[in-house]
Formats: C-alpha cells, structure tokens, sequence
C-alpha cells in the first residue's frame, strides 16, 4: 500500500518540479523582451517580442496580405527585412527566388521578432484598415448594377487614391461560406466619410448575390482598404479611359478628383455597354463634361435592342477607339473592366501608336 | 579502483558505446530520424548534435535520478514512466534553447526534435546504463559515446545518399529501400570492430 501511495507521489512530485522548470525557462528564455519594428525609416512599432512579424504587424494595425494565415503557403506575406531577420528558415525557402534573397525579401509569417528589426513594406499597406460600415442607400443603375453607398463608422473616414480599391467582406449565408471581393471605390475621394461602390450581379457569384438579395438599405458591412496601384500619372498627357460595365467606378472616382483639383489634361472617355439599357450615369456625365475643361465622354453601344433610340456610337468599344482617335502616341490609356475588354482595347492602342508602358488598367 | 583507472574505464566505456557498440547500427535504435532526416549533411549533422546533447543530458540526469532516488526508496520498477517523463521535459527544454539561439535549426530540424523524445536510442541508452550499472563517469561517457556515435552512423548515411542523389537506383529500391541496404552494409562494417576491445 505505501508503494503505490510512495510511487504516486514520487512521480507527481518529480513532474512537478520538472513542469516548473519548464515554466521559469519559457519565463527566461522564450522572453525576448521589448522589439522595436523599424517601418520604412520613418515610423518604430514598439511590440513584445516572441510571436512572428505578421502577427505583430497585424496587432499593430498594419495588415500585410496573408491568404493562408500564417502557415507559409501563400507568399502573399512578403515583406523586405534590411536587419535584424536572422537568416532565412527552410521553410521559406520554396518562395524566394535569388534576386528577392539577396534584397532581404522575407516571408513575414515565418520571421520570428526577436530583437530589433528594419523592415520596408508598400507605402500604401501603411494605411489599409478594416472600416465598419453601414449601407446607407442602394440605386439600382441597370438591370444587374446597382450603387451600393457605405457610411464608414469606425473608422469614420478613409482617405485613398482615386482609382484604389477596397475588399468587402461577404458573411457566411445559406451554404456558402464567407469571402473577400474588391471593388473599385466609385465615390467623389472628398467626401471621405462615404465609400461608394459599383456592383454588376454576377450569376452564382457568392459575394455579388449577398450584396443584391441580402444585403438592405441599414444593413452593417465591413470592407478593409484601400489596396491597388491604378490612378492618374503626375503627367500631363492627354487621356483616353476606357471602360465598360462596372468599370465605371475607378473612373468616376477619378473624374470626381480631376474636377476637385482643377485639372486640365484633355481626356476622352470610351464607355462601352451591350444595350442602351445598359448605359447608366449619363447625366453625371454630362455634368463633368461641363465642369471639366476638355472632358469628352463618348457611350459606345454594340446593339442598340428593338425598339431603342440610340443616335450616338455603334459597335464594339474598340471600334469606336479606332474611328475616333487617329494619333494615341503622345496619349496615356486607363481601362478598367473585363480580361476581354482590356486585352482588345490594349492592342487597339498600341496598334495606334500608344506605348505600352503608357497604358494603365484594372483587370477584373 | 584509483581515479586513472576510472578515466581509462570511461574511455572505453565511450569508445566501446561509439564503436563496437554503435547504438544504430549494431543495436538498431534510433532508426526513425536515421532513415528520415538522412537525406542532407547539413540537416544529419544538426540532429547528431541534438541527439549527443538529448543522449548525454537524459543519461546524466537519469542517473541520478535513479541513483538517488528510485533506488533508496526501492521504486526501479517506475524507471520506465520516470526516464520517460525526464527525457520529455529535457526535450522540451533542448527546444526552447534551440529556438532561441539557432533558429535556422529549430526551423530545418522541425517535427523531429519533438520526436527525438520518443526515440528508442535515447531510452535504450538509459536503460542500458542501468543494466550494466555504469557509474555517474561512465554514463557521461557512454551517453557522449552514443551520441557521438549515432551522429556518425547519420553523417556516414547522409553522405552517402548524397552522393546517390545522381546515380540511377532501381524504382523498387528507391527512398527507404536502399537506404535500408546501406543500413545493412554500415552494420556490417562495424561488426568488423567487435572483438577490438574483448581484452577488457
């Protein structure tokens, strides 16, 4: 009887004392104390050191794109680490290629913090929130677009570049699961506390089906932001936008811009739609074409239905491109809308002298 | 027996241990990490190194362990549960060291440090030490040993199956297969030093 109680006890004391060890040395060692996180030379992030870069970039408010939350499979966390990285682990590896190994390219889901670090991310990650939102209004434009308005809470504004585009959050509904899609901001860039966003139903598509049927006029909405690197040049080069569809919406948040800051460049804007039912905005338009100085807005329909009245341009987009610009050499391109659309109209205008390095797009 | 002697009696308690005794390739212990993580010399070396530093710290700590304390109070019969439990918690410690001063080998050594915990070499050689009643001298020196010698069995294989990379191996005898034919071989080979130390 004494044995069994004596061999109960020793080997719970013996764990015991082994267990409070471990306890004291993760106390000590696994301690790495205070870090400071050196972002792009200007700001420091002070964080406790121990967990890996993500995560205390993450708490930090600065979210750097992870598909696969940190588990080292999407690469999508890349971030360039100038010191204090330690070398790269095995399990990175498989991502870098030499050019980014040797500028100090790091998977930043597998750096652990455990002193002071210098890293350098994208200016623009710096200012990507997630804003919670309410639906404040939706028009319908056409038969499968509408305008969706989003009255930003917390945060209450949200400054971006005309162009950016932010990602919305999809909740789980009947069978499917919960998504992120982005979408371009359409709205005027100085009223920051809205955020306007053009939408076409998709059949099937799961975040544009919640957003016509689920989602109602008061309804809370959570978008992050802004992301995206398509916006005006500093040049003054003459413009030809074109768009169709939803691609509208970059393009009228730039409009918007344009007309707040009083600038000049001579644009032209191609917009192409199926049917005249098709076309919305055009008294907006209209609006800009009178505000701007050298503003042209020219709706391209390819098959005007039975029964339409339509006395402007026939045809595809780029035939209208072609029959309506004869030199785009000197000219700079922004096209917003789908993979087709783009491809044709990039070829149209290199075909008409535009540089390719000078056209700028969106492909959705 | 005078303090010389002692030593001399380590020596070959470790030589024997590496050699003659090799703990992988004459007592077939340890062959899960052996077969798994043999495919590089820098990887093998680093496992090596964890298990001559897991070996001889478990062997030592067990040692007194069952010297002070299962034997007095005539509990052997628990060595089992406790060399396990202590080669848990060193493992565990190993670990946060590893990870705190040499990342690049937590990370490379991943899930096979944990596993160094369930190693049979490491229990065999704990065990080992009980049996053939080493004294505290001896186990330092038969844990080294061992180690040491695993390490060179890993580093030998490892080196080899590099070299193999570019050679053409059957399809059937790829991966394991001929890595177990060299197993064999390697053994064979240091049966060839039984008998170095029978004069003891």
């Amino acid at each position: 009887m004494t044995e069994i109680l004596l061999s109960v006890l020793i080997v719970s004391a013996i764990a015991a004392v082994l267990a409070a060890v471990l306890v004291v040395a993760q106390r000590f060692m696994a301690n790495y104390g205070e870090c400071g996180i050196k972002v792009n030379d200007s700001k420091t992030i002070t964080v406790q050191g121990g967990s890996t870069l993500l995560e205390s970039l993450s708490q930090n408010k600065i979210f750097i794109p992870s598909a696969c939350g940190g588990r080292g499979t999407c690469a999508y966390c890349k971030v360039k680490v100038l010191e204090g990285g330690g070398p790269v682990v095995p399990t990175e590896e498989p991502y870098l290629d030499a050019e980014e190994k040797k500028n100090g390219v790091r998977l930043s889901c597998q750096v652990k913090v455990r002193n002071d670090l210098r890293i350098e991310i994208p200016e623009e990650l710096l200012s990507i929130r997630e804003y919670a939102c309410t639906c404040t209004k939706i028009i319908d434009l056409t038969h499968d677009i509408k305008e969706f308005r989003l009255e930003l809470k917390e945060p209450a504004e949200m400054s971006y570049i005309p162009g950016q585009y932010v990602q919305l959050f999809s909740p789980a509904y009947d069978d499917k699961e919960e998504v992120y899609r982005a979408y371009s901001i359409a709205s005027d860039p100085a009223d920051k506390k809205y955020v306007d966003l053009v939408i076409r139903l998709v059949p099937g598509g799961i975040c544009t089906t919640w957003c016509f049927e689920h989602l109602k006029e008061g309804g809370e909405v959570r978008i992050n932001g802004p992301y995206g690197k398509f916006g005006l040049s500093g040049s003054e080069a003459p413009m030809i936008f074109v768009a169709g569809g939803s691609g509208m919406a970059p393009m009228k948040c730039i409009l918007h811009h344009m007309k707040n800051s009083g600038n000049k460049r001579k644009t032209t804007y191609f917009f192409g739609a199926n049917q005249v039912r098709e076309l919305f905005y055009l008294d907006l338009m209209k609006e800009f074409e009178q505000s701007l100085d050298s503003f042209h807005f020219v709706p391209v329909v390819s098959k005007p239905g039975d029964g339409e009245k339509w006395e402007g341009e026939t045809g595809l987009v780029t035939d209208a491109l072609r029959r309506n610009v004869k030199d785009a050499a000197g000219c700079e391109g922004y096209l917003c809308g789908s993979p087709g659309m783009i491809d044709a109209a990039v070829k149209v205008l290199v075909e008409l002298g535009m540089p390719e390095n000078k056209i700028f797009y969106d492909k959705f | 027996m005078n303090s010389g002697g002692a030593l001399t009696q380590a020596l070959v308690v470790a030589f024997s241990a590496a050699f003659t005794g090799n703990i992988l390739l004459t007592q077939f212990l340890g062959m899960c990490p052996f077969l798994s993580v043999s495919r590089q010399v820098k990887t093998s070396l680093g496992l090596g190194w964890a298990v001559v530093f897991v070996l001889t710290g478990t062997c030592m700590i067990n040692w007194v362990v069952y010297r002070y304390v299962l034997m007095p109070l005539n509990l052997e019969f628990l060595r089992f549960i406790m060399f396990i439990i202590m080669i848990a918690a060193f493992v565990q410690f190993v670990e946060m060291v590893l990870d705190r001063y040499s990342p690049a080998l937590y990370q490379s050594l991943g899930i096979f440090l944990p596993l160094i915990t369930v190693n049979c070499a490491i229990l065999g050689a704990c065990l080992f030490m009980v049996i053939r009643e080493y004294s505290f001298l001896d186990t330092v020196a038969f844990g080294l040993g061992s180690g040491f010698g695993w390490m060179l069995a890993i580093l030998a294989m490892a080196g080899i199956r590099e070299k193999l990379k570019s050679d053409k191996i059957p399809a059937g005898l790829q991966g394991p297969g001929i890595t177990l034919i060299i197993v064999g071989l390697m053994a064979l080979a240091f049966i060839g030093f039984t008998g170095v130390l029978s004069g003891n």
